[in-house]
């Protein structure tokens, strides 16, 4: 009982760090529609920058400043790239942002080297853990946890009671619309991409005493989120959080119960059932989304 | 005249002395073949696949396991003799020097081609009813399941694959090996066969079928309204495609002499989609030259540690400045250059 807990809280920690991946993509798919295959190079610049920052700063300006930078270089790319390329197809700006996922983790190579890095634990160290109900916890899964919770009701109360979230709603639902009551469509794509890189970057810095950064980390990282974001249903970031922690915890689940080389195999496995039933993601809408494939 | 194009390359490296670089513009013809099959799913019918990878080691991989290991328990029974002298079972030497009976190349060939095929439908029959992004998740996963089964298994040799896979003999005088001595023959072969597949994918494209095609890529509810059968059409590319990154992948493998499971990864799947997007998708031709092109330089590793930065900052500028290939634009500028020349040599012709 207490390992299956124990497993349990392992899966919803990596979860959560899926899940603001996820919403990440979701963000910028919903203003957009392309799918930011960068999205992990974020969650891995975040960690890589304050990881640095924390050599000449304390720690909370180290990683405010990080999430402000790194989402300075989000907004700096929509506007030095996608902004430009607004005739060009979805699939052709998806693909360019596959080609720009491998140029930062290359720049990532050479600018600072191939070594694994961390960034202090917030509060105690690695041997300080937490009971709960019978299974040890760090100290940092709560932080992660408590983050990803504080990051998932801001967005919330930002998309549904600001004036920006409710413009950036509309968007999405209707970008025509939205541009006649006088919406700026493509400040608002600039903030989607400043955004979900700030998130990435956020999730990057209280993850990484736990898993350590590493400039590789992203792709994978990326996947997963991609995963989690389709299988809730592409365009709701609250159902991102949903296919976040289903990924997390379907990870955990099979790593405590077949060899590790197998784990993915499961969790992808069912991942691919869930769509094949639900073609749309768990709390997805079928139909509105043909308009934006092409 | 991409078959003037492989022999004045032939010729030109031998008489440059850089006929080693041939191994490597072979093994990024077999990797070309891989995109055409994609070009045709992802050009003509539209349909995403991030799992090409997996494909084309389900082929290398078939004939691997097929051709090394000794799946006879008993060698001298009486059908394996039959099946011996059919042709279909071969004796070779193992790794100790032992004679082990492994099935011969060809019928390993068609094993693979039978497995790839039924893979596909497996996984196409589901997935395709998928749309757009959920498509392309659903490949990915398949492709991340297959690499990862290949990784945890020691029956294909885990992380390091499969070696020793022997010499594949097409007919008489034609081998499939990566010895020297038949580079030249070799190269030939994997030309000929990128030849025969542009050949039969341009004629699929300029058929019933690829209007058919064209017609799911651009509206699939008036393609199913005016009586396309799509889901079938959709299956069938999407077999076929398969089928050829099978075929790349079974002859890859016997040139190299082994499969390693990295050809299955998320990574390599990724790649074969942004070659196909790069050289233009709905265009043949285009595709073929820039993933050549492209897996050349990184093959011979040409720029050295910085070479996967300079694969994604060529990516980004071919998509950004030419959606539709580079090919397109570079032969219009070619034609107005010229027609600007000739313009002048009148010109100057009437001053005369």
């Amino acid at each position: 009982m207490e390992l299956a807990l124990q497993y349990l809280l392992s899966g919803i920690t990596k979860g959560s760090i899926y899940a603001v991946v996820a919403i990440g993509f979701n963000l910028i798919y919903s203003a957009t529609g392309i799918i930011n295959f960068a999205q992990g190079e974020f969650v891995m610049l975040g960690g890589m920058v304050a990881c640095t920052l924390a050599q000449f700063v304390p720690l909370p300006v180290a990683i405010a400043g990080s999430v402000i930078l790194v989402a300075l270089l989000g907004c700096a790319l929509e506007l030095t790239l996608f902004r430009r390329l607004r005739r060009h197809s979805i699939l052709h700006l998806v693909i360019i942002t596959i080609g720009l996922s491998i140029v930062i983790q290359e720049a990532a190579l050479h600018l600072w080297d191939e070594k694994v890095r961390s960034l202090p634990y917030f509060t105690g160290d690695q041997v300080s853990s937490v009971q709960f109900f019978g299974a040890a916890i760090s100290p940092q899964v709560l932080w992660v946890l408590g983050t990803v919770a504080v990051v998932v009701a801001g967005l919330h109360v930002f998309l549904k009671y600001t004036l920006a979230g409710r413009g950036m709603r509309a968007c999405s639902s209707n970008p025509d619309a939205a541009m006649l009551v006088g919406i700026n469509l493509a400040n608002m794509r600039t903030l989607s991409f400043g955004l979900s890189a700030a998130l990435g970057a956020l999730a990057g810095c209280v993850i990484s005493p736990i898993t350590m950064t590493h400039y590789e980390m992203g792709g994978p990282l990326a996947i997963k989120g991609f995963a989690a974001a389709i299988v809730g249903g592409l365009g709701n970031p609250m159902a991102a959080v949903l296919g976040g922690l289903l990924v997390g915890v379907l990870e955990a689940a099979s790593v405590s119960r077949l060899p590790a080389a197998y784990s993915d195999v499961v969790s992808f496995a069912i991942l691919l059932l869930v769509l094949f039933i639900r073609p749309h993601g768990l709390l997805g809408s079928p139909g509105g989304e043909s308009v934006r494939e092409h | 005249m991409f078959g003037l194009v492989a022999v004045a390359a032939q010729l030109l490296m031998r008489a440059a002395g850089m006929e080693y670089c041939l191994t490597q513009l072979t093994m990024s013809v077999y990797y070309a073949i891989v995109v055409m099959g994609l070009c045709l799913l992802m050009g003509y019918a539209g349909q995403v696949s991030l799992g090409h990878g997996a494909f084309f080691a389900l082929g290398g991989y078939t004939m691997a396991v097929l051709t090394t290991h000794a799946l006879i328990p008993d060698p001298n029974a009486a059908w394996a003799g039959w099946l011996r002298q059919a042709r279909i079972l071969a004796a070779r030497p193992d790794l100790y020097g032992n004679q082990v009976l492994t099935v011969s190349p060809w019928a390993a060939f068609i094993a693979a081609l039978v497995l790839t095929s039924v893979v596909a439908c497996l996984i196409g029959y589901p997935a395709l009813r998928l749309r757009g992004h959920y498509l392309a998740m659903a490949t990915l996963a398949f492709g991340l399941i297959v690499s990862k089964l290949l990784l945890g298994s020691s029956y294909t040799g885990a992380a390091d694959g499969i070696n020793g896979v022997p010499e594949w003999q097409l007919v008489p005088g034609l081998v499939i090996t990566g010895k020297k001595v038949n580079r030249v023959e070799n190269y030939y072969i994997a030309c000929g066969l990128a030849l025969l597949t542009l050949w039969l994918l341009r004629n699929l494209v300029h058929s019933r079928v690829g209007r058919a095609l064209q017609a799911i890529h651009d509206r699939e509810s008036a393609a199913n309204a005016m009586g396309i059968n799509t889901a079938l059409y959709k299956l069938k590319v999407f077999v076929l495609s398969a089928l050829l990154a099978a075929v790349a992948g079974a002859c890859f493998t016997h040139y190299t002499g082994g499969i390693g499971p990295s050809e299955a990864g998320a990574l390599k799947s990724v790649r074969y989609v942004a070659l196909a997007a790069a050289g233009g998708m709905a265009n043949l031709w285009s595709v073929t030259v820039v993933s050549i092109a492209l897996n050349y330089c990184s093959l011979r590793g040409m720029f050295g540690t910085y070479d996967n930065a300079v694969f994604g900052i060529l990516l980004i500028i071919i998509i950004s400045l030419t959606p539709q290939g580079p090919l397109k634009p570079l032969r219009a500028w070619l034609g107005q250059w010229l027609s600007r020349r000739q313009k002048k040599a009148q010109q100057r012709q009437r001053a005369a």
